[in-house]
């Protein structure tokens, strides 16, 4: 069925709520409104204003309570409405949620999913744009992902509510209105931890998540017409990040250049250049390469389209790999 | 009920003498001798655990202990208003709620030696471990309150912080979050005077209790050294929100006489005259001279209260000098509830570090060796 990224979140919402009487929704304007991207449209109508919660306006609020009712056994998925606006609520995911599992010695969980729509490419005005998926990926405790496309959003949705860890679960917004043929009634085939190749290839590796992804996969196609074959890697998971899989395609081609939209300093492509370069020293043949965001405050939008990677500067990187 | 406000409830006064206060006296009424002098047992036997774990800080036993000398009456008036299937979430210095909640009194110094980072299992007496992050737990009260709605449970929550914690954006969260959906919470502020050297008058320029009036929760302030008005008011609060009511705020006027924590000093900030005139409103004094004036005190008492407190402190001693101290493979248990793969890497590198094998530890460096 051809359906929107949205659509297919909504659809696993949907799902979630139906299997199990724990899962309660919670966030800002989600329910007679059905949230400002409509992800979760119609399912206060369905499901009542107890499954489905519009909450007071205060992100701490929203992860404080629902962590107090995942001590009594809920699965809370809180959205958080926008990435700039999940910093009141960074107190209680880091301190509390993400820290409950291993301060009771494994006596209480709290199986919260955490919903943050993220990213640029929108056109939008300040803090509705950011990618702090670093800030989390950086706390033990918390699994951070994000899909790229439809299908992987209505999979990975229900495995993080059904998942007994907390899990920051990151919506490229700019993908919301990207369409694809999900199979609704398909066999999960790879678990949420598991990153995937997208298209095989030869020469060099390009890994990316989230909004990157599409962009990743133009510039492999333009590749392809000047003659390189590129694979490219979804990362799907930001915390853990699953390593063997990126170590397997940059053992084949020698070559890799991570893809994020956050600013490059400090983030995850340090780290996954890091463990690359420490699995995969003797088959690399050029270093590392990052493509990301430059290291300012995210931009008005007039500016976006210079700060976001493009197909045109991952192949400038892919280019300086292959020239290495 | 804002009139209350100004005059905290109180049901004995300083001498000994009862206060007659019809409403709050009926919620009481069935505290007769045998539950005075229990209560009484309560005080002096949490009194006693607080002193002896000070004691094992001192002693290099503990690496830090939140001493709660002062304030025994206002958390055992309040814990003992609660009904089992009630949940409480704490700070840190409710050792004697805990003692109530059932908790025995050999966990309560785990997580200050230093063994790991929590004392008990939180569902075995429906109550959260210490609570470092000040204010926050409001919200998880609110939360939990609302789930067990969401159940149809007839259950409280209650919510222990101090006057400090009234300051923190999460705590005025939780009051609107409660107010919005009338959950089933008690806020209960301990108001001891002191956030560690900042007095309360740095927190609120209004009494504390009448900020929840501006969130449509009734609040009352109460004598926090008198555990019989401790125990009617959250009585009231806690039987309000069970039966629907909806959110309650209480604030237990006492004073902490000892230091924040056996880190600080609190000479440097406040006077000996003004802690000493606290110690003349000593809660357990008060208890002692109601018994008195109301002839249920006797030596034989006093030595079997005093025996079972130094039994319980014995037994603290004991368990706390015998915890063994973790093994290094403990760090990386528990840091999720599912396999992650990170963690186990690391687990499996360290512990191989650890057998002396530092040639193998670089499991995933097969680079490095090829």
């Amino acid at each position: 069925m051809i359906t929107t990224f949205a659509a297919a979140l909504n659809a696993g919402l949907r799902r979630a709520l139906e299997d199990d009487p724990k899962v309660v929704l919670m966030g800002e304007d989600i329910g007679h409104l059905g949230g400002v991207f409509r992800v979760t449209d119609t399912l206060q109508k369905d499901f009542g204003n107890n499954r489905v919660v519009d909450t007071p306006l205060a992100e701490s609020g929203i992860i404080g309570t629902a962590f107090g009712m995942a001590l009594r056994g809920f699965r809370p998925v809180c959205e958080i409405q926008f990435d700039g606006f999940v910093y009141p609520a960074f107190d209680q995911i880091v301190s509390h949620v993400a820290k409950i599992h291993f301060r009771t010695q494994g006596k209480v969980i709290a199986p919260l999913t955490i919903r943050i729509p993220f990213g640029g490419g929108i056109g939008s005005v300040e803090h509705h744009s950011e990618s702090p998926e670093a800030y989390f990926a950086h706390t033990a405790g918390l699994r951070v992902v994000t899909p790229s496309n439809p299908a992987d959003a209505y999979l990975m949705i229900r495995q993080a509510i059904a998942l007994d860890d907390p899990v920051i679960f990151f919506e490229p917004k700019r993908r919301y209105w990207d369409k694809a043929d999900v199979d609704f009634a398909a066999i999960d085939d790879i678990p949420l931890d598991r990153a995937r190749v997208c298209v095989p290839g030869a020469d060099a590796t390009v890994v990316a998540y989230g909004g990157t992804v599409g962009t990743a996969l133009t510039a492999a196609k333009i590749a392809a017409e000047e003659g390189h074959s590129l694979e490219v890697i979804d990362l799907r998971s930001l915390s853990p990040i699953d390593f063997d899989t990126i170590e397997a395609s940059v053992t084949k081609t020698g070559r890799l250049v991570v893809v994020h939209e956050a600013p490059v300093f400090a983030g995850l492509g340090a780290e996954i250049a890091a463990r690359i370069t420490e699995r995969c020293f003797y088959h690399l043949e050029a270093p590392v390469l990052r493509v990301g965001g430059f290291d300012i405050p995210y931009p008005p939008a007039k500016l976006e389209k210079y700060h976001l990677p493009d197909p045109d500067r991952i192949l400038a990187a892919v280019d300086r790999s292959l020239a290495a | 009920m804002p009139d209350k406000s100004a005059y905290p409830i109180q049901l004995i006064q300083p001498d000994g003498r009862r206060v007659f206060d019809r409403e709050y006296a009926a919620l009481v009424a069935d505290i007769g001798p045998e539950q005075l002098r229990d209560l009484y047992e309560d005080l002096v036997v949490t009194r006693r655990i607080d002193i002896e774990a000070t004691a094992l800080q001192r002693q290099g036993q503990l690496g830090l202990w939140a001493p709660m000398l002062g304030q025994e009456a206002a958390q055992i008036g309040s814990a003992r208003a609660l009904h089992p299937d009630d949940y409480a979430f704490c700070s840190y210095r409710e050792h004697a709620v805990a003692y109530c909640r059932g908790v025995h009194p050999t966990e309560l110094t785990r997580l200050w030696r230093g063994v790991a980072h929590s004392c008990w299992d939180p569902h075995a007496v429906n109550m959260t471990n210490p609570n470092i992050i000040v204010g926050s737990q409001g919200l998880h009260a609110t939360g939990y309150a609302y789930a067990a709605h969401l159940e149809g449970a007839e259950i409280a929550t209650i919510a222990y912080f101090g006057d400090g914690a009234t300051s923190q954006g999460d705590l005025a969260e939780a009051l609107g979050f409660a107010a919005s959906w009338s959950a089933a919470v008690v806020f209960f502020c301990q108001n001891n005077h002191w956030a560690i050297s900042s007095p309360v008058r740095i927190q609120s320029a209004t009494p504390i209790a009448r900020r929840a009036y501006g969130y449509g929760i009734p609040g009352l302030q109460v004598d926090g050294n008198d555990v019989l008005a401790v125990l009617a008011v959250t009585r009231q609060a806690i039987a309000r929100a069970r039966s629907g009511g909806g959110p309650s705020f209480i604030e237990a006027i006492t004073y902490r006489i000892g230091p924040h924590t056996t880190a600080d000093d609190p000479t440097r900030y406040r006077s000996a005259a003004e802690t000493e005139e606290w110690k003349r409103r000593d809660p357990i004094d008060r208890l002692r001279k109601l018994l008195e004036r109301e002839s249920l005190w006797d030596e034989a008492f006093e030595r079997r209260v005093a025996a079972h407190a130094d039994e319980v402190a014995h037994q603290v001693r004991s368990a706390t000098i015998d915890m063994p101290d973790p093994a290094p493979m403990e760090l990386f248990e528990h840091v999720y509830a599912t396999p992650h793969p990170l963690i186990t890497q690391e687990r499996s590198e360290y512990a191989q570090y650890l057998a002396g094998d530092p040639g193998d530890a670089a499991v995933h460096q097969e680079g490095v060796h090829s």
